[in-house]
């Protein structure tokens, strides 16, 4: 399969780790990504929150570029993809809508791809694939597989899978060898839209998120968003000073723990990009 | 605590509830109140007026009272009401609708954080095309102190190179102001 790959503003800096074991995974899978010329940030969650109207049609151009191209998008952050699909459902739905979109980006858009995550890319290229692929089982991972808001909701437009229960994700990793955890949190929001201006809120909802993670036995969270990673990394010292707790649960992309599963050597992926390094739960792998 | 007489309420007509119609494409006269949009909201907890409850206002036309509230700055739109709203009305999309009503109502002095980063957020995507986090941050510290409340991320911030220290200028940065400035020029039309 080949598709307009769309990285996003975060898997360019904040998330580099994202982006690299992404493009591993895709490979591995023989998904090609083409990355789509010149696409622009898709303003999430800014424009949405300040004007309808470029909410919409900012992230529209891109799907105009990949539609150039001929090519549906995959994208791999969370908020990017929820705000590409968003824009595509609210022009496909509301002509009046794109026909306003158009005229404010000045490029024609004639709905003729679609969108998706590279979650579902990845999970459409099939078990059998990654099966076929796996050079390294993942055993001793208890993963919580942390699927965040994005991807599923609202389920009429974003429906990677399930709202409440998706399995996608814990499929793969049970097929790569690994555990994953029941639990309730798993499309809980961490609050990423609001980390800029609102951080004692994040620190709570990632400090739940957390406990209900150990307290399900999982000893590793996965997710694929790029905002609920670093929300759950970068913040565990200021979540463990604020409520007294002691985490210190590693918190993957689920692409570097399925690179490494396809034998990508470890110290390719980057790890020491994270801020708990998880050395001592891969001592093994 | 303000008081409302239910009777002189214009239940059917109310012209708050139409001009969030006519934002959001969402009729709140269809909420009958079960609570689930509160009962399953991550950040209620934080929130000054519960979704359920503001959903009720902008029924009852109490525009002043919601477009002032903490709640539309406060909700991460992760949209769990909405998944779970057994009328489909959509909170979420509401509360988009919201903040954009009380940006152009001029009603933000409760809301100076969120619509600084907001601001700069668009400012940063209409100069570069893509955001470039790091002056972001620092004209964010400049409002709002934010780095200095995140001393302990920032150096391992740029050690770990989680931030670019130049920013990506697109051919196309041009377009997503023209984009930005378009929009409020066909919006501001048809308000």
């Amino acid at each position: 399969m080949r598709y307009g790959y769309y990285p996003g503003c975060s898997l360019h800096s904040t998330a580099a780790e994202y982006e690299y074991s992404t493009r591993q995974v895709c490979e591995k899978l023989g998904i090609t990504l083409e990355e789509i010329p010149d696409w622009n940030c898709c303003g999430a969650s800014s424009a949405h929150s300040t004007s309808h109207l470029a909410g919409v049609a900012i992230p529209a151009r891109n799907l105009a570029l990949a539609e150039e191209k001929g090519l549906d998008v995959v994208a791999p952050c969370a908020a990017c993809y929820q705000r590409l699909v968003t824009a595509d459902y609210e022009m496909k739905h509301d002509p009046a809508l794109k026909a306003k979109v158009e005229q404010v980006m000045d490029r024609k858009f004639n709905g003729t791809i679609g969108v998706k995550s590279t979650l579902e890319a990845v999970v459409e290229s099939g078990l059998e694939k990654m099966t076929k692929a796996l050079q390294k089982p993942l055993k001793g991972l208890k993963i919580a597989c942390y699927y965040g808001c994005y991807l599923v909701k609202p389920p009429k437009i974003a429906h990677v899978d399930d709202p409440e229960n998706p399995m996608i994700m814990d499929n793969i990793f049970r097929a790569l060898g690994a555990e994953t955890v029941d639990w309730p949190y798993k499309t809980e929001c961490c609050s990423g839209s609001l980390v800029l201006s609102n951080t004692d809120i994040t620190l709570k909802l990632a400090r739940d998120i957390m406990q209900i993670a150990a307290d399900s036995g999982a000893n590793c969270i996965a997710t694929p968003c790029p905002l609920c990673q670093p929300n759950l990394d970068m913040r565990v010292a200021q979540v463990n000073k604020k409520y007294g707790t002691n985490f210190d649960l590693p918190i993957f992309y689920f692409t570097e723990l399925m690179a490494l599963a396809f034998g990508v050597p470890k110290a390719d992926l980057k790890f020491n990009k994270h801020f708990v390094e998880p050395t001592k739960l891969l001592a093994d792998l | 605590m303000s008081v409302v007489n239910l009777s002189e309420q214009k239940l059917v007509n109310g012209q708050f509830a139409d001009e969030v119609l006519k934002h959001t494409g969402v009729n709140v006269r269809d909420c009958y109140q079960c609570g689930k949009c509160s009962a399953g909201c991550p950040i209620a907890f934080a929130m000054d007026i519960r979704p359920n409850r503001v959903i009720r206002m902008v029924q009852l036309g109490m525009k002043d009272e919601v477009l002032e509230s903490r709640t539309i700055w406060v909700c991460a739109t992760c949209s769990t009401c909405t998944a779970r709203c057994p009328r489909g009305v959509d909170p979420a999309r509401i509360m988009d609708g919201l903040r954009i009503m009380a940006l152009e109502a001029g009603k933000t002095a409760n809301a100076e954080n969120e619509v600084a980063v907001h601001k700069l957020f668009m400012d940063s995507i209409g100069k570069y095309g893509r955001l470039y986090e790091l002056e972001l941050f620092l004209r964010l510290t400049l409002k709002t102190g934010f780095l200095f409340k995140n001393t302990d991320l920032a150096l391992p911030m740029l050690t770990k190179g989680k931030l670019s220290f130049l920013p990506t200028k697109l051919k196309g940065a041009n377009e997503v102001k023209k984009i930005i400035e378009a929009a409020a020029r066909l919006e501001g039309e048809q308000a």
